[in-house]
């Protein structure tokens, strides 16, 4: 955070991830709710571009915003009629979320603010120049991301299986 | 500084989950909830502890897990679509069809 270009793009990507949000579950179209989805998910990826994590922010790009809006976009072509609004909200159901969101918001906002006074001027380390290939070493060595690692591809297969076996035509 | 948006996108997330009828929009404010904790992994990791890397392995794990789960929840909903032709909550009351 030393450069004022890193700051405009803070500011950036921060107005984009909180307007898409907010946009993203008022819309009425579900459409346009996936697709400020999307824009939510790449800022975030700038986000961790900016922190340094390029590895992070290049999965969160080709997995979230490759993937995964790909397949709501996949799911609400064939689930939804064009043009179709969704119903209008109760008003007792707005209150309710409202209200949970709003306590959340307001609980974990003091907290940080009040963390924040403590820790105002904490720097940002310097980046040990994380390499790609020092993450698939440590990824795959006994550095205990091992077993997690194979955990979360025998998770993938499962879950490419059973999205088959339970989506396909009977 | 980073928690910020990420505090705001966890409470959309919160309050679409709970306001959304729709089961396809439910899972977009489910995936806003994710990210927002896969922010606060890595900013905590970055700002407090900068020698380690537990996590971002933590948010690499967390959108892989993320990317499986969607999977499933859209075939499930895309054969729930395909039983009862419709996707509201409201409107699927029966457990067997």
């Amino acid at each position: 955070m030393d450069s004022i270009g890193n700051v405009i793009m803070y500011f950036v990507f921060a107005l984009a991830i909180i307007v898409f949000s907010v946009l993203s579950v008022t819309t009425k179209k579900i459409l346009r709710s996936a697709t400020y989805l999307l824009f939510v998910l790449l800022a975030t990826a700038g986000i961790y571009f900016q922190m340094d994590y390029e590895f992070l922010g290049a999965t969160q790009i080709a997995v979230y915003a490759g993937g995964i809006v790909v397949l709501f976009v996949f799911a609400i072509m064939l689930t939804h009629k064009p043009g179709e609004d969704s119903d209008a909200l109760t008003s007792h159901r707005r209150a309710m979320g409202l209200t949970a969101c709003g306590l959340g918001v307001l609980v974990c906002g003091v907290a940080l603010f009040s963390f924040m006074k403590i820790k105002e001027a904490v720097e940002l380390a310097t980046t040990d120049n994380y390499t790609i290939d020092k993450l698939g070493t440590d990824l795959l060595s006994n550095k205990g991301y091992l077993l997690p690692f194979e955990a979360l591809s025998v998770l993938l297969l499962a879950c490419i299986i059973g999205a088959i076996v339970i989506a396909r035509k009977r | 500084m980073y928690l910020i948006p990420s505090l705001i996108m966890f409470g959309c997330g919160v309050y679409g989950f709970i306001t959304r009828k729709n089961m396809i929009a439910m899972l977009i404010s489910l995936e806003l909830m994710l990210n927002a904790v896969d922010i606060n992994f890595a900013v905590f990791n970055r700002y407090l502890f900068p020698a380690g890397h537990e996590g971002m392995f933590f948010s690499l794990f967390a959108i892989a897990i993320a990317a499986a789960e969607t999977a499933v929840a859209i075939a499930i909903i895309i054969n729930v679509y395909r039983v009862a032709k419709k996707v509201d909550i409201n409107q699927i009351t029966k457990m067997k069809f």
